[in-house]
């Protein structure tokens, strides 16, 4: 099935006071715009405190929270700037944590599958480059086509 | 002797593990080493426990299991790989 970003879906700036409030806001908008269930957030919640998903990627840290897959509607990815970098916990640690400036707010629909969009979003996160534009780029519509094109997803 | 088996377990078995699998898969490959590579959630691998060589996994395991665990998050952030092949290698071989 086709994962969806589109600009409705990033969310650039965005503030919060905590990691939990800026969560909430990105999976509140993914469940405002169709793509997840009204469960969606409390699970993301609950998954980021017993499964972690920052990454301590260079020159920002980012974070990739997802949750279960039937707490999804339609594949979406949504990505928040934030205008403070909060810290995460690193995945697969206990207290050890990273300031994380982007996340990547996965929903999925389907067990094992999507691999080659994983692997894309997986090689983005370890650009440079690409993190540099992702945390400077002001036009909401210009990071749509980015990631678009290096996920190799449709319009 | 039966064949040996990789767990590669994250938190929910959709997205970082599918992302780990492939690199295990490839890895082994590469060096000739037979091996079935199943992917799962970490809460399922207790099930596994009794046939696994290795567990490889991105997350936290909520218990010690019989198998030895190798951490891929260096697959993740693509630094360092070349310490978990190794390490998962030497289970292996």
């Amino acid at each position: 099935m086709q994962v969806t970003v589109n600009e409705k879906l990033i969310l650039l700036d965005l503030m919060g006071k905590d990691r939990e409030t800026l969560l909430g806001k990105m999976a509140d908008n993914l469940c405002e715009n169709g793509f997840v269930k009204n469960t969606y957030k409390d699970a993301i919640l609950a998954r980021e405190k017993i499964f972690p998903t920052g990454l301590p990627t260079q020159p920002y840290g980012v974070a990739i929270p997802h949750t279960d897959i039937e707490h999804v509607n339609t594949p979406a990815i949504s990505i928040a700037r934030f205008k403070e970098p909060v810290e995460f916990t690193i995945m697969g640690e206990k207290d050890v944590t990273v300031p994380v400036k982007l996340a990547f707010m996965l929903a999925m629909k389907e067990k094992h599958t999507q691999l080659d969009m994983l692997q894309k979003l997986m090689a983005v996160l370890q650009n440079e480059d690409a993190l540099n534009f992702l945390a400077a780029e002001q036009n909401s519509v210009s990071i749509k086509t980015f990631i678009q094109e290096k996920l190799d997803l449709k319009g | 002797m039966a064949e040996k088996l990789v767990l590669v377990a994250c938190g929910t078995g959709i997205a970082t593990s599918t992302v780990v699998c492939k690199r295990v898969e490839e890895l082994l490959k590469e060096n000739h080493v037979s091996a079935k590579v199943i992917q799962c959630k970490i809460s399922e691998v207790g099930s596994y426990e009794d046939q696994a060589t290795l567990l490889v996994t991105t997350t936290i395991p909520p218990r010690e299991y019989k198998m030895p665990l190798v951490k891929a998050l260096n697959y993740l952030t693509n630094m360092n790989t070349e310490k978990t092949d190794k390490e998962i290698l030497d289970v292996l071989k």
